[in-house]
């Protein structure tokens, strides 16, 4: 079978364009641009109520990515949900006050962990624990809070 | 009755008969790669008829099925107020499962029926027992080199075919509807995952190319050597590997993302 040049050119191309197109489905398109790939450090943080949140839910700073959740677990003993953060090696000056709180973004969007500072001089270190924590809110709570106070409002007029 | 029983017996025969041959067929293919290895000539010249001629029809389905689903996905979206997410619905309908499925149904249109008919005809001419007169192994020289080369296209079809989809739904639904640059494709960067949803869809592009092409190459080798035989093959091509498509794409799309 003769073999022209231009068949070769043809079939390299050929070969160059599929693997560019996988190129792009996992860098443009798949989550591994957004994946932290440097050092990161673990934090926890207690909840009574994590609502949807997920493992690998995003944790913002200020509405700036920070970090991943990266576990959760639930404490026998406390009767709690234990969630693992894992923040970036380049955030380690969170004051030891700092509280963790569980947003929704938007009104049916995914849940994530908010962090916000606060004024110590003392910083979270690998592995230690936020004290001050917010659990998600539960929209049927509300919901049914609100009617019940509603009850009791009409109750006493 | 008594017949029709036996005849019913008779076809199951037949149709066990055809599936240890294709299996025997399949060993024998796989079996000679390594001699196509040793002269790459022979599959870059079928790379080219396989692969490289495929490419326009795949890339411009491509480009339509993605135009399409931004277009249809926008109209649901935009209900809820969720048009953001336009770039989630499309990446992921086309990265996991339009993708693959829609390469591997044109696949073996455009590219399994050449196959078939192309090593039909050499049957029903008689090259094939021409190259064993001269101690050529047919096999080895005409199946192997287009069996791999069809192995190795349709992951790559695949791959060309959804980024291309993903651009089309990006030029309708950003540029056409005004859905924002910016959430078209962190939406989905944040949804479409590199494992879960990329190289499953990859896995699924190989496997539909092993079975299109081996469908294909054996159709054609088994054929019933006249001009009707060849014409039968071709269509069994075409309705075998649409249906081992579709249905494998079931089994692997309930064993990847089934709970």
């Amino acid at each position: 079978m003769k073999q022209t040049k231009s068949t070769e050119m043809l079939v390299g191309m050929f070969i160059a364009a599929g693997l560019a197109a996988l190129f792009v489905l996992a860098m443009k398109v798949s989550n591994l641009s957004t994946l932290s790939t440097g050092e990161s450090y673990q934090l926890i943080a207690r909840f009574e109520n994590i609502g949807g949140l997920k493992v690998r839910s995003p944790v913002t700073v200020g509405g700036v990515l920070v970090g991943r959740v990266s576990a959760i677990d639930y404490d026998n003993e406390r009767f709690q949900a234990v969630v693992t953060l894992d923040i970036e090696e380049k955030y380690n000056r969170f004051p030891e006050d700092t509280s963790a709180s569980i947003f929704t973004s938007g009104l049916l969007g995914e849940q994530y962990v908010g962090l916000e500072p606060g004024g110590l001089e003392e910083v979270l270190t690998d592995g230690s624990q936020i004290e001050l924590t917010q659990s998600a809110i539960i929209i049927e709570k509300l919901v049914s809070k609100f009617l019940f106070d509603r009850a009791a409002e009409g109750g006493t007029e | 009755m008594l017949e029709w029983i036996r005849e019913l017996g008779r076809g199951g025969f037949r149709y066990f008969e055809k599936l240890g041959r294709s299996t025997l067929f399949l060993i024998k293919t796989l079996a000679g790669i390594p001699a196509v290895l040793a002269r790459p000539g022979l599959l870059v010249a079928q790379l080219l008829s396989v692969g490289v001629l495929s490419l326009l029809i795949i890339t411009v389905s491509g480009l339509f099925v993605g135009m399409v689903l931004a277009l249809q996905g926008y109209n649901t979206l935009v209900d809820f107020g969720a048009e953001e997410s336009l770039g989630v619905v499309v990446s992921l309908s086309i990265v996991r499962e339009l993708g693959p499925v829609v390469t591997a149904l044109l696949f073996a249109g455009r590219a399994g029926s050449a196959l078939t008919a192309e090593i039909g005809l050499m049957k029903a001419t008689e090259q094939l027992s021409g190259m064993e007169m001269m101690a050529v192994d047919p096999i080895h020289r005409v199946i192997a080199p287009r069996f791999l080369a069809g192995f190795l296209s349709m992951p790559l079809l695949a791959a060309v075919f959804s980024a291309v989809g993903i651009y089309g739904g990006f030029f309708v639904g950003v540029g056409l509807l005004g859905v924002d640059d910016g959430a078209y494709w962190s939406q989905m960067q944040a949804k479409v995952d590199l494992y879960d949803d990329v190289l499953n869809g990859v896995i699924k592009s190989v496997v539909f190319g092993f079975v299109a092409t081996w469908i294909a190459v054996f159709e054609g080798y088994d054929t019933v050597p006249t001009s009707e035989g060849v014409s039968r093959a071709t269509t069994r091509t075409v309705v075998h590997s649409a249906l081992a498509v579709l249905g494998l794409d079931f089994v692997l799309t309930a064993l990847m993302f089934g709970e």
